[in-house]
């Protein structure tokens, strides 16, 4: 109750802040994130992120949350002498590591698929490219849509887009989850206004999902000084052997 | 009490793996087992990455390794020269395996060769323990009919070997080659595996080299703490599968296990004790081998690359 409080005094703030720049600038939406650092700590077990904004005019709020892009290999298995094994594989050139989204109305009330595709709005329509020469348009949707379907079972990319719920008229906010696998790296926050199937103004937020602490630091050790690491690790061992010997062998 | 691992990318429950730990260090101190053919399927079912998996027990392994050699070493049990021939060959060995560990990750075949492996030798040793402890078991109702006197050992090809070489302790002499080669095929399992072989090591020292049972276990241990160590230090350098985090978690609770264990050993009835081992390592390997048998409910599956 407390912070929904508080979140509307921030959107209150930010829609007369936005007010004067919108009416400047001609931009209809402003919108931010309650946090833009997403902290994985010792005791990280998921987060949910907020975000709030304001629009100047009517029309459906569309926000996207996108984690980094990599290239991803994908595995096929088939039955070899009655056992299951990976016998396929294909490489994604780009795709992004997270994907959720969030909307005030059911997205295919909202704008048309043309216009979605464009943006790359919801998770049919993200450009999930193979190599022309390695796929024919048949394969390449059946490895796209394995890919999809590995990251809603993994969590990664959210199948149910979540609410943009309006307080008044102008307000919005959107609550996202991230769940305990999120990958780490740069994300960035995609806020659409639609206005009668058209993206009428649309705004770029950043979110840094990162380890912190003990936890980033074990991570680049081993990352960066993989060798120093390895024998750290064989120390810490050695160590926690004798000790264990040590104590019992007197008690 | 949730805990991030920061290699393996994930959040576990810090009480399961040190009772897991406990779990299987109190086995390995109750029968004088390493172990590590348990944790790491156990690692496995819970959803950590098989290859971080295998290269944490490795690395959880040195410490248990040190913890037990350091007790046969005080009662002179470990035969240091026919350790280190065997380390050597083990150095080799675990550097080849994992180097074939490294290929296979990129061609997506290392969960299965893992799975497969552990199939394959969970079953055999299963079997065999099953096989040995109802023997036992049936031996102690009916009183056995003593066997005449043996040899020390038969003299085999195998004692034609050139570099012949003495082992006092073991009251060897025996060439270099055998357990240089022996050193070497377990040092491949414990890359691979993330074991440190005890299991195929000291029926291999008992039946192949010769040795004497008293002094087996000891050079065993000696020798799993460096090619653990190896196969730590290059998972860690080459494939970046050692998480600390997780190996801090594993080796507490089988250092206080295993003496648990080792206690416990003196009092409980030692073939029902073993017949029960059999079983569970059978039922690991039962799990793995129904786990490549039954259609995947998906058959893609995110690789090396993806997250």
């Amino acid at each position: 109750m407390r912070r929904a409080a508080f979140i509307a005094i921030i959107a209150l703030s930010l829609l007369t802040a936005g007010h004067s720049k919108a009416v400047a600038q001609g931009t209809p939406l402003v919108a931010d994130l309650s946090d833009h650092l997403v902290a994985i700590t010792t005791g990280f077990a998921g987060t949910d992120v907020l975000l709030f904004g304001a629009t100047e005019a009517e029309g459906d709020v569309v926000v996207a949350i996108r984690g980094p892009t990599n290239p991803v290999t994908m595995h096929r298995k088939s039955r070899v002498l009655g056992i299951w094994a990976n016998t396929a594989s294909m490489s994604f050139e780009r795709a992004p590591s997270f994907y959720s989204l969030a909307t005030s109305r059911p997205l295919n009330e909202v704008a048309g698929r043309s216009e979605l595709e464009r943006h790359e709005i919801g998770i049919e329509h993200l450009k999930l490219e193979l190599p022309r020469s390695k796929a024919s348009e048949n394969v390449a949707n059946e490895w796209r849509a394995a890919l999809i379907r590995t990251h809603q079972s993994l969590g990664t990319y959210q199948s149910e887009p979540g609410r943009v719920r309006f307080l008044g008229n102008r307000l919005f906010r959107a609550e996202f989850h991230l769940p305990a696998n999120v990958p780490t790296g740069s994300y960035q926050v995609h806020v659409f206004l639609f206005q009668n199937g058209r993206v009428k103004s649309a705004q770029i937020t950043p979110l840094i999902v990162s380890k912190i602490g003990i936890q980033a630091e074990v991570f680049d050790f081993a990352y960066q000084s993989s060798a120093l690491y390895g024998v750290a690790a064989i120390i810490i061992a050695l160590v926690a052997g004798w000790l264990g010997n040590a104590i019992f062998r007197k008690a | 009490m949730q805990i991030y691992l920061p290699i393996a990318e994930m959040s576990v429950d810090a009480l399961l793996i040190l009772a897991l730990g406990g779990g299987v260090g109190f086995l390995s101190g109750l029968f004088g087992v390493g172990g590590g053919f348990l944790m790491t399927p156990l690692l496995i079912f819970i959803g950590v990455p098989p290859a971080v998996a295998v290269g944490t027990e490795a690395n959880q392994i040195v410490a248990s390794s040190v913890s037990g050699v350091l007790a046969h070493w005080r009662r002179g049990n470990v035969d240091f020269k026919m350790g280190l021939i065997l380390s050597v060959g083990g150095f080799l060995g675990s550097t080849f395996g994992v180097f074939l560990f490294s290929i296979l990750r990129k061609l997506g075949q290392i969960d299965l060769v893992i799975t497969m492996s552990y199939v394959f030798f969970l079953g055999i040793i299963g079997a065999l323990m099953m096989i040995e402890s109802i023997r036992a078991m049936r031996r102690s109702r009916s009183p056995a009919s003593a066997g005449g006197r043996t040899k020390l050992h038969k003299h085999t090809w195998i004692h034609g070997l050139p570099f012949k070489m003495r082992f006092q302790r073991s009251k060897l002499y025996i060439s270099a080659l055998l357990p240089l080669l022996i050193g070497f095929f377990v040092g491949i399992l414990a890359a691979i595996m993330g074991v440190g072989g005890g299991f195929i090591m000291v029926p291999a020292m008992i039946y192949l080299l010769g040795m004497p049972t008293s002094v087996v276990i000891g050079t065993s241990l000696f020798q799993i703490i460096f090619v653990t160590a190896n196969v730590t230090f290059l998972q860690a350098y080459a494939n970046q599968t050692v998480d600390v985090v997780l190996a801090i978690l594993l080796l507490t609770g089988a250092v206080i296990g295993a003496q648990i264990g080792a206690k416990a050993g003196a009092r409980l009835p030692g073939e029902q004790l073993r017949g029960l081992l059999a079983a569970m390592v059978l039922l690991v390997c039962g799990k793995l081998l129904y786990d490549l048998l039954i259609t995947p409910s998906d058959i893609y599956s995110i690789g090396l690359g993806g997250h």
